[in-house]
């Protein structure tokens, strides 16, 4: 999963939702964890400004 | 600049309004309180559409013009074919200006003895024999362990406090509206009214909003619920609802954000530790309002824990105390729109249509809620429940 941080507003938005605590902010960004990502897609769901998406 | 202590009574972890109505109520009560905000200070950036009623914030803090942007008097519901119905509100309602009001709130907690960090972000709790006994944070670039009995987590929506004690914060994507708000300038709009939008076209499951600033700015925003969201983003819907009703709008200020519609975490508390506002999920499910609700489970979370504190007993089952107060006062309510919410949000077009047809057959002066409420059991009686709690008892969010 990749965070576009040009659309990203680090709103936490996609945090609040993610199963498996892979997406944190930290220092003024957005943090994702692919190790941790168990793919479920719903970060890219929430996202309102779909930030997020599933290419590496 | 302030001398950390080694230990606070309590620690309170975010100054939105949640974090700092505790730290407020914490340190009124003979708590020492300290109150960490990872932002350069509280209220920035504001994520919200700053709609409140005056009534609801009135037992917080006293009115100051300075955090006034307008007072509303009047709500304009718009269904989908365009119709709309013009509501009078029980009370006034303010859209406030959070980027003072926030700072206002905290301030209010320092006068009381509460200690404010800025630039000061928790990066985990600390135990001791398994038990919570302090925070660990950045405050500029140095990382402190500080001690404290309680933690009081208001982190927000993307609260990490609860996740580290264990309790399961996870949203449901039908229970999180997706949101993006413009704040607009150069419009010719009335300041005393706010408007909704609502239709599976214009904002599935949920509303695009209006929210005067003044007579030519406002909060133009839309929240979509997370298990309707399609591929075009909530800030397509948005841009192109502005496209066609402000094309010559300028955007003075963007913000992205999302709104728990959830019902109230099953515990939001455990030993040492009490969750509240936007973490502990205490939004009304419905309006999405949630400044009024947190700043009320705030003062019950303040309170709390200085009592804990008093009494030398900082377990979970002394903390229920809290889950009480904040039942007595607002559960009920929260669970019922919580209920009627799938329900009033998920309104097909053509079932909206018809309710603003029969509502706006009465004369606007005369569409007292009363007289909405009889309307609607008598054209559409399934719809009662729902309207009458979701733009009536929560008023303006
Ligand atoms: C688009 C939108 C529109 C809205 N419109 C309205 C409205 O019109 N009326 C209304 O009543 N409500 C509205 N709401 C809801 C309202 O904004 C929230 O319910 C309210 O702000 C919640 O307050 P809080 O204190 O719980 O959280 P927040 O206000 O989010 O405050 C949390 C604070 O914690 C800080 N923080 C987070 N993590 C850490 C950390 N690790 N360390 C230190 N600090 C941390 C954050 O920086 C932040 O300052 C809206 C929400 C959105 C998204
Ligand atoms: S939801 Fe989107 S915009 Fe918000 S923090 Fe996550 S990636 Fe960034
Ligand atoms: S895809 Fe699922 S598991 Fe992976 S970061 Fe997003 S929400 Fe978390």
């Amino acid at each position: 999963m990749t965070i576009n941080p040009y659309l990203c507003d680090v709103c936490g938005t996609c945090v609040s939702v993610c199963p498996v605590d892979a997406i944190v902010v930290e220092e003024n960004r957005v943090v994702l964890d692919n190790e941790k990502c168990i793919r479920c897609r719903k970060c890219v769901i929430v996202c309102p400004v779909k930030a997020i998406s599933e290419k590496n | 600049m302030s001398i950390i202590k080694d230990y606070y009574d309590v620690i309170v972890i975010g100054a939105g309004p949640a974090g700092s109505v505790s730290a407020r109520f914490a340190a009124e009560n003979g708590a020492s309180t300290l109150l960490l905000e990872r932002d350069q200070g509280p209220g920035n950036p504001v994520r919200c559409a700053e709609g409140v009623s005056h009534n609801g914030i009135v037992p917080f803090i006293e009115i100051d013009p300075k955090w006034i942007s307008t007072k509303i008097e009047q709500a304009r519901l718009y269904s989908p074919n365009g119709d709309y119905l013009d509501m009078f509100q029980n009370g006034t309602g303010y859209v406030l200006d959070r980027t003072l009001f926030d700072p206002a709130l905290a301030n209010l907690a320092c006068q009381k003895g509460a200690q404010l960090l800025t630039k000061a972000d928790a990066i985990g709790l600390i135990y001791d024999n398994d038990k919570i006994s302090g925070v660990k944070f950045r405050y500029f670039d140095k990382i402190y362990d500080v001690k404290c009995k309680i933690v009081i987590g208001a982190d927000g929506i993307e609260s990490r406090v609860g996740r580290w004690a264990g309790i399961d914060t996870v949203l449901d994507l039908k229970d999180l509206d997706t949101c993006v708000q413009y704040t607009l300038t150069g419009l010719d709009i009335s300041s005393l009214r706010v408007d909704f939008f609502f239709g599976r076209e214009v904002a599935p499951g949920g509303y695009i909003w209006i929210f005067p600033k003044s007579k030519d700015t406002a909060n133009v925003g839309i929240g979509i619920a997370g298990d309707l969201v399609t591929d075009k983003s909530p800030k397509e819907y948005l841009d192109e609802f502005i496209e066609k009703k402000f094309p010559n709008a300028s955007v003075l200020r963007s913000v992205c954000g999302g709104v728990p519609t959830a019902k109230m975490l099953k515990n939001p508390i455990t030993d040492n530790l009490i969750l509240v506002g936007d973490a502990a999920h205490q939004v009304n499910p419905i309006t999405g309002g949630g400044i009024v609700q947190v700043m009320i489970a705030g003062q019950f979370a303040g309170e709390t824990a200085a009592e804990a504190i008093k009494a030398n007993n900082y377990s979970e089952k002394f903390l229920r105390k809290y889950i009480k107060k904040w039942n007595n006062r607002l559960g009920a309510n929260q669970s019922f729109m919580y209920s009627v919410k799938e329900k009033f949000m998920r309104m097909d077009n053509e079932r909206f249509n018809n309710l603003v047809k029969i509502c706006s057959a009465i004369p606007s002066e005369k569409l007292t809620l009363k007289e909405f409420f009889k309307t609607i059991v008598k054209g559409d009686p399934m719809m009662i429940l729902q309207l009458a709690k979701a733009f009536v008892t929560s008023k303006l969010k």
